[in-house]
């Protein structure tokens, strides 16, 4: 009698109610669940409210039933008030969603369709919590407004000091140094800065207090200089070798295997300090084991243009011929190519989104690419200057500032608005230095461009470039000292292995499903498959059952056998292959191959009557 | 000209004096944390050899039975308190916050069989080879009092195990036949029989209170219904099942230890073919003991290693296993979810984190936190084959390893054997049986 299993699942009248679901108690005097979590709930990590809000719907039907106490209703619906009057703009939840839903449709179980819809909901959840997180948010971004008749280009620096609060006029300064070009970083989290002059000056300093943490020479020429992970340590391409020196100015080691490096930078989260020098080497070097984990040729020629991606990690290096080509340290062809420029390139610079980027060549043109689509084939924006860009910097809301020899501007909606172009045609802010800008980078978390020009430094005051809230647990300009070592353990743990330095950095997160590319070899090699090699021994029989001449017969009568069997099952395989591409094939001709009827199918020859039997 | 640039106040981002929390801004802004999902594989792999670090399961050893262990009896509502039965007949109580024996008696001659608690928690009943059933109290006698029983039953038959009725106040005895028991009577209501083999084991249904579950020796599972004259179901498997244990939130299903090196999880509305089929010991399994969630057990087996399984899966989440521990004979999960006991021929109890990595003692909140992202972040990242071999990977002992080897060697070979024959035979003659149905003979009404 048990053996009849009814066909299908029959629907049940009552809707059944699973226990995740129940959260809602059916005694009325049982206490409604709460709004808020009770502190012991505190460590629950679920979403209370989302399910509630699921529950509230059904009551309405409920309450027919059976009727409910009034004041837990009234309560409810205060709550559901509450939710309509602070609605989440959409263009907030755009902000912090990490892409589309993923539809439970093709899922093929319940159990799974349920668990999908229900991650969905968390997801959802997690979404809005974080978007109304930006309620919390202390400061707003600076701005600067021209008055009637006037434009913003106007405006000299000692306006602008003039007219912002003390605080930041302060922030205004210009440095004059004879140890001239000089190169400039700024540390993450905007602090502090380092200045090295080509006649071998170095020089580390908390730009905001004007502190000295060093100044010295290092008597050697010195090519580029960068901060390590933290504002103690910092590192000097020099003459010959790299050298890392730490705040006091004392030499921590030498980077033998870093030799005539051009250009470095530092990827934080891989803790990789990168490195292209005039051969044409480029070079990663873990700071935190001190090994390189890549070290190869280029083929580029001397590096000159060198600036890493900080969404994915990726080296950019501009070449000679106008193409931006991309590194990862474990692979040793560029990852992807992007023909910028028919001249040689002169700048470029990845946005801090690592969305845009914008290149600079000798033939007087400034394009702004997008990064993560890189199958187009035109710029996002294309403009002309009147001499060719020789620095770019985007800041973190999207400000583009380039030199042209000693004079400096910025534009401020170049890449917002998914830089398509639809810019003004006059630059926000425009500056002339008293000398040739050989660095320009924008300060994070601040309106501060600072300028390195052969005879010194200037800090510029760009009213709205920098983001105004950090995230304390990323970058914190405010640190202590016992706070960055902190950061800096936690950090340590969680460095990314150079391997995973590709192009979309989700890949990690995704499916590892197999490529239209990869199906067709997979097809194809059927084609080529030789039959195994069998390895067979025989099975060690007891003395006068048959001798070493029978053992090898039966070997291969059994090799014979298998090799036949390969044989049939690849004949099959390949049949079904052939089959399935004839049958799309002649599903596509019978379609073609119908014409539409024309006036002069009455010449063509009529095809045979069937006769019938 | 209107001009605003940003100029942060540093009181709002320092703290004032060293007693306060350091203040932290935080934004949440997705493009200030790049490399998000990278970030969170590192961490998630960390998490997981973490997890692998700090996992030591052995808490402690209760040592005092001067016979292995035989049989445990857990108390509804103290956690503290452990009652466990002996070859030598002797009971024991345990103190386990203190990990003391804080009394202990000779309750019968020969083995003790089984040990129950009331659902009330002040009796304990206990059947032994001595053919009586005695009831203790469970409060341990004033000082200068002889231990004595309640009362003693003396039964017709002999008696294997018990088990207590979870709402009402009956009891169930097995042995040559079931017998149903009133507290207050010393003859039984009711005895039901199937067959000539003696029952071993007996458990009480925890939701559905009148429905009772058997293994027999004849390699059967018989379902009774104490409202009832007559047995309800009975299925007969390959090999004998040693010990039955109820899902306790999906009381519908329950799982038997079975002497073919397996679990089975059954569904009593479909008894022919198991639920799962739980794999991975390699000797006989002794005991099982379902979580009070319900959505793990834990068994343990005469290959001296106690593993713990999710009820759905067909492979073990973890073993316990130490270099003295011999055959493991009963096995006990606390009703707080946190602790797995084992009973051994050694004479030991012990005392067994269910989460290996679990730390014990006071967890602050933010450490919580903590936790709840790890477990969140091994979950999101569990299939990354990195991540998955670490986290499956454990040491066990050589015999286990060998054994284990052997199996496998077997296993192949039948089914090369089983190959073979399909290939020399007609077409549909020799048919493909899944795993599943291959270990139950036979099902009666």
């Amino acid at each position: 009698m048990t053996k009849k299993a009814p066909k299908g699942r029959p629907k049940p009248k009552t809707t059944f109610k699973r226990y995740f679901d129940s959260a809602k108690p059916e005694n009325n005097d049982l206490e409604a669940v709460k709004p808020l979590k009770r502190k012991s709930q505190q460590n629950f990590v679920g979403d209370f409210i989302k399910m509630q809000n699921k529950i509230k719907k059904e009551k309405p039907r409920k309450a027919s039933i059976k009727p409910k106490p009034k004041g837990k209703l009234k309560e409810e619906t205060e709550e559901e008030a509450q939710a309509k009057r602070n609605p989440i703009p959409q263009e907030l939840l755009d902000k912090y969603s990490r892409g589309e839903k993923v539809e439970a449709k093709g899922v093929k179980t319940r159990h799974f369709k349920e668990q999908q819809t229900r991650r969905e909901k968390y997801l959802e959840y997690a979404v809005e919590q974080a978007a109304r997180t930006e309620l919390l948010l202390h400061e707003t971004a600076g701005q600067l407004e021209a008055d009637e008749g006037e434009v913003t280009a106007e405006y000299r620096q000692g306006q602008i000091a003039d007219n912002v609060d003390l605080q930041s006029a302060a922030k205004h300064f210009s440095l004059n140094m004879e140890f001239g070009p000089y190169h400039m970083r700024y540390t993450k989290n905007g602090r502090h800065l380092l200045l090295g002059g080509r006649r071998g000056h170095i020089a580390a300093f908390d730009w905001v207090t004007k502190k000295l943490h060093c100044e010295f020479n290092a008597m050697e020429s010195i090519e580029d200089v960068q901060w390590l992970h933290v504002n103690t340590m910092f590192a000097v391409a020099q003459k010959s070798w790299v050298y890392f020196y730490d705040n006091k100015g004392t030499e921590l080691h030498c980077v033998k295997r870093l030799a005539r490096v051009n250009r470095l930078d530092f990827l934080p989260y891989h803790f990789l300090l990168a490195a292209g020098n005039t051969a044409g080497y480029a070079s990663w070097l873990d700071v935190s084991i001190g090994e390189l984990v890549g070290n190869f040729q280029t083929n580029l020629g001397d590096i000159r243009i060198m600036r890493h991606n900080p969404s994915n990690g990726v080296l950019c290096i501009g070449g000679g011929k106008g193409v931006v080509s991309m590194w990862s340290p474990k692979v040793r062809e560029p990852l992807a190519k992007l023909l910028c420029h028919s001249t040689a390139m002169s700048a470029l610079a990845v946005d801090p989104r690592g969305q845009h980027l914008v290149t600079a060549g000798l033939d007087r043109a400034v394009k702004v690419w997008d990064v993560r689509n890189l199958v187009q084939d035109k710029p996002l924006a294309h403009f002309q200057l009147r001499l060719p860009a020789n620095e770019l910097d985007v800041s973190q809301r999207g400000m583009l500032a380039l030199s042209q020899g000693t004079y400096l501007e910025t534009y401020a909606d170049m890449l917002s608005g998914g830089g398509t172009g639809n810019y003004e045609k006059l630059p926000y802010l425009r500056q002339r230095c008293d000398a040739f800008v050989h660095g320009l980078r924008f300060c994070p978390y601040e309106d501060v461009l600072g300028v390195s020009t052969a005879k010194g430094f200037q800090s510029l005051l760009v009213p709205g470039s920098g983001e105004p809230n950090f995230d304390a647990m990323e970058a914190n300009p405010y640190e202590t000292s016992k706070q960055r070592r902190e950061h800096e353990v936690h950090a340590l743990l969680e460095k990314i292995p150079p391997e995973l330095i590709t192009l979309n950095p989700h890949e990690i997160t995704g499916v590892d499903a197999p490529t239209l590319q990869e199906k067709i070899d997979a097809k194809r090699k059927l084609f080529h498959l030789k039959p195994p090699k069998i390895n067979m021994k025989s099975r060690h029989k007891m003395k006068g059952k048959g001798g070493s001449a029978n053992a090898a017969r039966n070997k291969q009568i059994v090799k014979d056998l298998k090799r036949k069997e390969f044989i049939a099952e690849v004949r099959e395989a390949k049949k079904s292959v052939i089959k399935e591409h004839t049958a799309k094939e002649d599903g596509a001709v019978a379609k073609t191959k119908k014409p539409k009827p024309s006036v002069l199918d009455r010449f063509k020859p009529k095809p045979p009557k069937k006769q019938k039997t | 000209m209107k001009v605003k640039m940003i100029s942060r106040n540093p009181d709002n981002y320092v703290r004032e004096t060293k007693l306060e929390h350091h203040k932290m801004a935080r934004n949440y802004d997705p493009a200030l944390h790049p490399l998000e999902g990278p970030r969170e594989y590192v961490r998630a792999l960390n998490a997981t050899k973490l997890d692998r670090v700090f996992a030591k399961p052995f808490v402690c050893n209760l040592s005092g039975h001067r016979d292995g262990v035989s049989c445990f009896g857990k108390h509804p509502k103290q956690l503290s308190q452990l009652a466990t039965g002996a070859y030598d007949g002797e009971v024991r109580i345990w103190d386990l916050a203190n990990r003391t024996s804080s009394r202990h008696f000779v309750a019968h001659d020969g083995f003790v069989r089984g040990v129950a608690y009331a659902p009330d928690g002040k009796l304990i009943y206990t059947v032994g080879d001595d053919k009586t059933i005695k009831v203790w109290k469970a409060d341990a006698p004033d000082v200068g009092e002889e231990e004595e029983p309640v009362n003693t039953i003396l039964s017709r038959y002999g008696l294997h195990g018990i088990s207590h009725n979870r709402k009402g106040n009956s009891f169930a005895t097995c042995g040559e036949v079931c017998a149903v028991w009133d507290e207050k009577h010393n003859d039984p209501i009711k005895t039901l029989k199937w067959g000539v083999d003696t029952l071993h084991t007996i458990s009480y249904n925890p939701v559905e209170t009148d429905i009772l579950a058997c293994c027999a020796s004849d390699r059967s599972i018989i379902l009774y219904d104490q409202r009832e004259a007559q047995p309800l179901r009975k299925i007969v498997l390959t090999m004998k099942s040693n010990k039955l244990s109820w899902n306790p939130m999906e009381a519908f299903n329950f799982t038997v230890a079975n002497e073919d090196c397996n679990l089975y999880t059954f569904d009593t509305r479909k008894l022919q073919t198991p639920l799962k089929v739980h794999f991975d010991h390699v000797s006989a399994v002794t005991d099982v003991d379902y979580s009070p969630t319900g959505k793990e057990f834990v068994s343990a087996s005469y290959d001296k290693t106690v593993r713990i399984y999710n009820a759905h899966h067909s492979h073990s989440r973890d073993i316990y296993h130490t270099k003295r521990m011999q055959h493991v004979v009963c096995v006990a999960w606390s009703l707080d979810n946190r602790y797995v006991f084992s009973g051994s021929d050694e004479m030991n109890v012990r005392m067994w984190k269910a989460n290996a990595s679990e730390k014990l003692g006071v967890i602050r909140p933010r450490e919580r936190v903590n936790f709840n992202y790890q477990e969140a972040l091994k979950q999101k990242y569990a299939a990354h084959p990195q991540i998955k071999r670490i986290a499956r990977h454990r040491q066990v002992p050589r015999h286990v390893m060998n054994a284990q080897r052997k199996m496998r060697l077997v296993k192949d070979k039948e089914q090369v054997k089983e190959a073979n024959v399909r290939k020399h035979s007609k077409k549909g003659k020799v048919p493909y049986v899944s795993e599943k149905k291959k270990h139950v003979i036979k099902e009666e009404v």
